[in-house]
């Protein structure tokens, strides 16, 4: 019976003394913490994507509250949210135009001839590193996913052996454009609808031979519009800058190739997401 | 002799988790990268060698005792929910300490803390002192270095982990069967290093 006394006792002392001793360091190491970095925190969207520079959405919920950066520097928030969280700290909401990430490459397993068969790692960098890749053009997307598992936001998808972006997922925050070794990833106005699909410096009958819709740098485009397009070498570049060209100015340059055109509307397929978890 | 067994023994041979199995959890759960496997890894360092010191220093010495009528209660039976308790209110004590008096580590090991509160692993290295009498040094020595053992295992496997993202895995492989996979071969890797001390 006196065990039975003692030990109840000595739990219940142990459990009071514990909890006196918690109740005390928490009162003693009391860490004064910003109620509005909570608040701002709650108000960004928490994929602590790191697009607005910074480790995480805490932290830069802390560099706003701290007048850092403007609540406009996240480039993922929708204006509302931003609006709401510059109501909440009652300061400017400051803002940069929406981005979005294009991959500037057409060559598909239908357009593009795979050379050499790669059996390594499904990895684009370690793809890039053995020979130029598996694909005929040295300057093309591989296909392996690099970028589609850097997106925190699923927003990437392989299709048929090249990575297309969701324009209406992809919120621009910039990760998967350090990913590409091609470095085919731009980020562009998300409000531009036409883009040039090739990002190959090489001459136009080099490229032909491997691609079916590279950018030969016939200059036609050029000529429709001479003011919003730009041509390097033999590769052209939508000039965003200027305002964006229209459907009849697209359909006068008659790209040859097919090169410069609209990104494709794509649906997003239940395959999408196991490509990114995977 | 004694100290081979406490040390490498504890690494190597009688792994936590590849050789006792205790501290799945973790070990499953937070390897998929090898950035947040060091953090746990550094948790779990410290939270052992500190349960250690203090669950033996609680057995040794306070669960014996002398009542006023000559008779003496002995109160080991009560070990296991009294590591519990006591484990516990320790990491939420050091955790308190932490966000105050070092912020980075903190930052470093906040949010693990919490989670190896009441890990097996570290239950197990408290409910094995007890079991073997180890004296308070001893088992400080065994903690710590048993802690090293379970960050050993941890990033060997998130490495192999990161490594098997990237490989070519066929469909019902993937995810957590070529994981539960992999722990099994590393697990039969260390049954090598048996008899070592």
């Amino acid at each position: 019976m006196a065990l039975f006394i003692v030990a109840a006792l000595a739990m219940t002392v142990v459990g009071l003394l514990l909890g006196c001793v918690i109740g005390l360091f928490a009162k003693i190491f009391r860490v004064e913490t910003d109620q509005r970095i909570e608040l701002v925190t709650e108000l960004l969207p928490n994929a602590n994507c790191g697009g607005c520079g910074k480790a995480g959405c805490a932290d830069f919920a802390k560099s706003v509250v701290e007048g850092e950066n403007p609540p406009g520097k996240c480039p993922v928030s929708s204006r509302e949210a931003i609006s709401a969280i510059a109501r909440a700290l009652g300061i400017e909401a400051g803002g940069e135009f929406k981005q979005v990430a294009v991959v500037t490459c057409s060559g598909d397993h239908s357009k593009m001839k795979t050379e050499v068969r790669y059996n390594g790692v499904t990895d684009c960098v370690s793809a890039s590193l053995i020979a130029g890749g598996p694909k005929g053009c040295a300057y093309g997307c591989l296909g392996m996913s690099s970028c589609s598992r850097a997106c925190p936001f699923g927003a990437i998808e392989i299709r048929n052996g090249l990575a297309v972006v969701h324009s209406d997922l992809c919120v621009g925050c910039g990760k998967c454009v350090a990913t590409c070794p091609r470095g085919l990833i731009k980020l562009v106005p998300a409000d531009a609808p036409y883009h040039v699909f090739c990002n190959s410096p090489e001459k136009g009958p080099a490229k032909k031979k491997v691609c079916d819709s590279p950018c030969i740098g016939c200059r036609k485009c050029l000529k429709a519009m001479p003011e919003k397009m730009t041509v390097t070498g033999f590769l052209a570049k939508v000039n965003y800058s200027a305002p964006a060209p229209t459907a009849e100015e697209i359909a006068a340059a008659a790209c040859p190739t097919g090169c410069l055109r609209a990104a494709l509307p794509v649906k997003k397929e239940q395959e999408v997401s196991e490509v990114v978890n995977g | 002799m004694r100290y081979l067994e406490l040390t490498v023994g504890a690494v190597l041979v009688y792994n936590f988790v590849l050789s006792r199995f205790l501290g799945i959890c973790p070990f499953l759960g937070v390897s998929k990268r090898l950035e947040t496997a060091m953090g746990m890894s550094g948790a779990v360092i410290f939270v052992m060698t500190l349960a250690s010191a203090l669950t033996a220093l609680i057995y040794n010495y306070l669960l014996v005792i002398p009542l006023p009528g000559g008779v003496t209660v002995h109160l080991e039976f009560l070990q296991i929910i009294l590591f519990i308790l006591v484990i516990a209110a320790l990491v939420q004590v050091v955790e308190i300490m932490l966000q105050k008096l070092s912020p980075p580590l903190y930052k470093a090991l906040g949010i693990y803390l919490p989670l190896i509160t009441t890990n097996c692993a570290v239950l197990g290295v408290a409910a094995l002192n007890a079991k073997s009498g180890n004296s308070v040094l001893d088992a400080t020595i065994f903690g710590a270095f048993s802690g090293v053992g379970f960050a050993l295992a941890l990033l060997l496997f998130s490495s192999l982990r990161e490594r098997l993202e990237l490989a070519d895995i066929p469909r019902p492989f993937q995810g957590t069967s070529i994981a539960l996979i992999t722990a099994g071969i590393l697990a039969m890797a260390f049954i090598g290093f048996s008899g070592l001390c």
